[in-house]
Parts: C-alpha cells; structure tokens; sequence
C-alpha cells in the first residue's frame, strides 16, 4: 500500500535530508515538506507547505492531506541556534500542535516517528555510566532546550498512552558528527582551538549523520514504535576526539562558571555543552540494534567521517550553495500538463 | 529492513547541497582512527600500566604486601569483591587493585562516591586508573554484562573518616546495597580482610566545619600531617599490609529480580561484616608488629 508521509521541518538540514531519503522509497507515495523557511536543498516529488513554527495549521493540513505517517524532524536540540523563546515555541508548542492533529476524532495519521535526543538524560556526576530508554534524569533540568525536549518527551509520553491506535516511536539521538551538519560542538573541533574544562576529560558517544537518516527511514518503513536511543558504539575522550581532528584543547576553569561566559560565546560553548565537556553521556543502544539496524559507523568512525570532509573543504574551499527554492517553478514542476517526465517516475 | 537498502537509485542529483551518499560506503572500512585505550568506563590500560610500575616499589617495598587466598578470585566471571576500609587517605583500595591485576592479570574497577567525578583532574585520573562512581545500574553492567571485577568498600566514608581510636572496628555496611547488587547481578561476594591501612594513615582530628565549609565528606587531621607536614598528604606510614581473601559467599536467589527481600539482604550484609570483622581480629591476634607484621 502506498504511504502518504508528512514531514516536518522541511526547510532544515534534517527536514531536507528525510525528505530526498524518502523520496528514493517508491513506497512512499506522497511526500510532504512543511517548514517555516524555504527548502535548501531541491525535492524530486515532495510538496512543501509552508507554516508558522507553531504548525497552528497541522490539524488543516493532515485534515485534508490524510497522511498516514508523520516525521517530526523539526525539534531543536542546540540552544545556541535559536532564541530561548523560540526554542519553548518550536519543541513543545510545535509538538503539542502535530499531536492535537494527529490525535484528533476521525485522524488518519497511524505512525509518528520523532527525533529527539539524549539531551533529555542531561550531564551530571551523579549520572549513571549508561542510560537505557528508562533511565531517569539523575540531575534537574538546567538549561532551556533541555527542558523544551523533557517536555516534549511528556507530551509524546502521554500521547501514546491515549491513543493506543497510533503508533509513536521516539529516537533519542546522540550528538551528531558528519560531513555536513554543523554543531556547536563540530564549529568547535573545526577551529585551531578548542574549549575543554580544565581537569576534565569526558567520554562522549556520537552517530554519524548518514546513520541518522538511515535510522529514522528505518522506523518510518518498518513502523516500529517505542522510545530508542540511537548512538554509535564506543564512547572517546574529549581529548581524543580533538586530536583526531588536529585541534589544541584550550582549557577554561572548572569554578565560577559565570566568569567563562565572554568564552563560552567565543568559543560557541552552550550551557549544555558546557554540561557535556565536565562529565559526558553514555547510552545504551542494545534496545534499537535488536529491531534489526545496523550502524555504518562507530563513535570514532563518525568523528573520523566529518575530520576528512572537513580537510577537503579546507583544501577546495566551499562549494557555493547551487539550489534557490523558487516557488513557482517548483509548483511548474509538479501540476504543470506540459511537464512529462521527471516528477512522477 | 531498511538498513541494507541503497537509498540512493540511479538518480544521484549533482545539484544538491546535502547529497545522499549513503549508498557509496565511504566510512566504516576504513582502519580505526581511535588512538587511546580509554574504556567506556574512562579506564585505560595503558594508564594502569604506568600507575602499577609507579606504584609496585610503594606495595611491595614500602607496604610490603602480602595476601593470603588470592587463589579464592576467580579468573574469570563477575565477582563483587567487598573489604573493610580505613585510612584518611585509604591506601587499602590501591593495594587490593594493584595486586590483584599484578596477579591475576584481570582489570578491577574500583566502585566509589560520585564526588570524586566533580573534582578537577582528580576526577579524571581515577576514572582513568579504573574509579567508577557507585551506582547500582554500574555495578550490575560492570558484573552481570561484562563479567568484571568490581571492589567495593561498604562502610564508606564511615570507615575513612573513623578516628584511631576505633582503628579495626568496622563500620555499618550501608543499608546493603551490596548485597542487592550481587544478587541481581547473580555474582558471588567476596570478602577481603585488610590490616595495616589504619596505621598507615591515622585520623587524629575530625574537623567537620572545615570540611563542610570546603564541600568535602570529612577533613581529617593526620598523624602523617603532624609528623610530616604538608608532605604528609601524601605519605602515608609504611605499615606492613596483610590481606585475606575469604571463601566466595553465594546467594541462592535467582538473578534479576524485581525486588529482594530487605531482611534477607541485610541479614547477608550483617554476615559478611561479621566475616570481615572476625578475619581483621584473626589476623590483628597473629601480628606481632604494625611496621614489620
């Protein structure tokens, strides 16, 4: 049977990448983008819609479009992008509005897949080692897109509880590194210097981004619900990770972290990065390698994957941006009688 | 399943700023780029290797160690190995660690208060050298999942911080989470007695506003401190160290329980305190001397 898929977020780098992935799926028979921007990157088939950051409009569209899945790819997981406000509208009141329409009397919507992340176990001493899926916080909530996402999760939580009919998977990925995603922790690693806490030297575990998006159109796919952390294996020490990538550990005092703050914005150093590079994060992925994925990439294979990409922008320089979005021509593309092949195929 | 499929077909845009290559595997064959041996627990061989050399002439010269049963730990499978603990500064943990990898030839992770993870290069340095925080869900991963070593000292800082006075009467055991631990894990717990830790370094004074104003769990005044001023933080007497593995004590529960019974822990936890306790008096009646055993 056909799939009618909608996605969110389809103006970011994530939204972007799930869409071309989904598009590749002949399954996947209507493709919808919805984003607040416009598109970066150029969609074969997908419809873009666009929407306020609210999605106040979801419950119209999925009314009328009568998707069956819906891939929430637009949460925040990096305070530094956003605005504190905006972080709050876009993770929760964003989340609660696709759940109200998914959740509606007479709702066509039977899976919802959602990234989220391992930002919702926070970073502290207390932490255990590993987190499973149900491992609670050791520490309270202390920054705004970690409280954004503990509250989405609730929402999510209470969702699947109330509507047993629909199936709710939630990834909770790990930092991610690649070649072209671009993170507070990868604009760090790329700089001849780079932030640590003095007398620290935490382990951290990342997922390159190709495995990313092969997990969530893993789930999308195969409709699997339940709550996964998604993390490649092995966990390096900071230190490590900048000696891979060529780059010298500048460290900041470990007390008074308000003196840190002028660094914390030179150096791209949100608060809960400063959390992570004090004690680190480690998850446990057993859960998600049982519903049969299979990483590309370890920890160290993720870090290695965005070093060369890296080395080969520095060596050739960016490549201008080669795709504008342009609506008409777009809209030219797919209802046009002229346009024979190409869209549909 | 989607983890073998090709998501890119034969159309590969040329035009797009974010391609898909996920077809093409250009990661995963490529050769390790990790250049440490750090563990998922912060542990590093290569770091323990280098403390054991730095610390062989200290166990064997200064302290001049010497066991009894080691042959009782097993050389392989999960076993929580449980000892008395005293000292300011307690030098029981690094002799026990270092001679039973010296011996065995099998990494012990030592289990201890998180507040060793908040301080600054300390901190590291015993994560490195094989210190995990105490928790339950890392006692049961390190023993039931990966089948370690895992030392742990259940009076706590009760023991450290216990003055001279009542050098070799051992504390409370905590509320037995030991126990707990062991039987959900399905391991056996091992006791080891250790004498010449309090003579090593003997709390005199227990300044407790001090150590509440500096955010420490005690801060004791030394004998070491007294005689040897500053350098006496770091140099504990050398009193002979003698220890005594005691036989395996196994629990004929099955493993991975929701819940155990609390008096049946506790009952346990008293058991082997008292093994202890009467081991430590055992071999305090055969010492002759604290300096030359």
């Amino acid at each position: 049977m056909s799939r009618r898929v909608l996605v969110t977020g389809a103006d970011t780098f994530w939204g972007g990448r799930m869409i071309q992935a989904l598009e590749t799926d002949p399954s996947m028979g209507v493709i919808l983008g919805m984003g607040t921007g416009t598109p970066s990157v150029p969609f074969e088939r997908a419809e873009f819609v666009r929407a306020d950051q609210t999605y106040s409009i979801m419950n119209r569209i999925v009314k009328a479009t009568q998707v069956d899945t819906i891939l929430h790819t637009f949460m925040i997981t990096n305070s530094s992008s956003v605005p504190r406000r905006a972080m709050h509208e876009i993770n929760v009141i964003g989340t609660m509005n696709l759940l109200a329409a998914a959740g509606a009397a007479g709702s066509s919507v039977r899976h919802i897949v959602v990234k989220s992340s391992t930002l919702v176990y926070g970073s502290a001493a207390s932490d255990p080692n590993t987190f499973l899926e149900d491992t609670p916080r050791t520490s309270s909530v202390r920054n705004s897109v970690e409280r954004a996402l503990v509250e989405a999760d609730g929402l999510m939580r209470d969702f699947a509880e109330d509507n047993p009919g629909t199936r709710v998977t939630v990834l909770r990925f790990a930092n991610v590194l690649g070649p072209h995603l671009t993170t507070p922790i990868s604009r760090n690693l790329s700089r001849p210097v780079c932030p640590s806490i003095f007398g620290f030297d935490p382990l951290l575990q990342f997922v390159e981004e190709d495995d990313v998006v092969r997990a969530l159109l893993h789930v999308t796919q195969s409709g699997i619900p339940g709550l996964f952390n998604v993390a490649a294996e092995g966990r390096l020490p900071w230190s490590e990770v900048a000696t891979i990538c060529g780059t010298r550990l500048v460290p900041l005092s470990p007390f008074s972290p308000l003196k840190i703050r002028p660094l914390a914005r030179l150096f791209d150093l949100p608060p809960e990065l400063q959390d992570l590079l004090r004690y680190g994060r480690g998850v446990d992925t057993r859960r998600f390698a049982a519903t049969g994925f299979t990483y590309k990439a370890t920890s160290a294979g993720a870090v290695q994957s965005f070093i060369r990409s890296l080395r080969l922008r520095r060596q050739t320089g960016r490549q201008p941006a080669s795709y504008t979005y342009e609506h008409d021509v777009e809209q030219f593309f797919r209802h046009s009688p002229s346009v024979v092949g190409g869209v549909e195929d | 399943m989607a983890s073998g499929r090709p998501i890119v077909g034969e159309k590969d845009r040329s035009t797009a700023i974010v391609p898909i290559r996920i077809a093409a595997d250009h990661i995963g064959d490529r050769e390790d780029p990790r250049l440490s041996d750090v563990d998922e627990w912060g542990r590093s061989e290569r770091t323990r290797a280098l403390a054991r050399a730095m610390y062989e002439p200290i166990y064997s010269k200064w302290f001049r160690t010497e066991w009894e049963g080691l042959e009782k730990i097993p050389a392989e499978g999960g076993a929580l190995l449980v000892a008395n603990h005293a000292g300011a500064i307690p030098s029981d943990a690094p002799v026990i660690m270092h001679g039973i990898e010296k011996e065995l030839g099998r990494p012990v992770y030592g289990l201890a208060d998180y507040f060793f993870r908040t301080v600054p290069v300390i901190g590291t340095l015993w994560a490195r050298s094989g210190g995990v925080s105490a928790r339950p869900a890392n006692a049961y991963r390190l023993l039931k999942e990966q089948d370690q070593l895992a030392l742990v000292f259940p009076e706590g800082t009760k023991g450290t911080s216990k003055s001279f006075t009542d050098r070799y009467q051992l504390r409370r055991f905590g509320r037995g989470g030991f126990v707990e631990i062991a039987m959900r894990a399905g391991v056996p717990v091992i006791p080891i007695a250790v004498i010449g830790a309090e003579e090593a370094m003997p709390v005199v004074l227990r300044l407790p506003t001090v150590a509440r104003a500096l955010g420490l769990p005690y801060f004791p005044i030394t004998a070491n401190l007294l005689a040897l001023g500053p350098l006496g933080i770091v140099t504990p007497f050398p009193a002979k160290f003698k220890l005594r593995v005691l036989p395996p004590v196994y629990f004929d529960v099955p493993a991975d329980q929701d819940r155990y019974s609390k008096s049946r822990i506790m009952e346990e936890s008293e058991h082997i305190r008292s093994l202890l306790q009467e081991s430590v008096y055992d071999m305090l009646r055969d010492r002759r001397s604290v300096w030359f055993g």
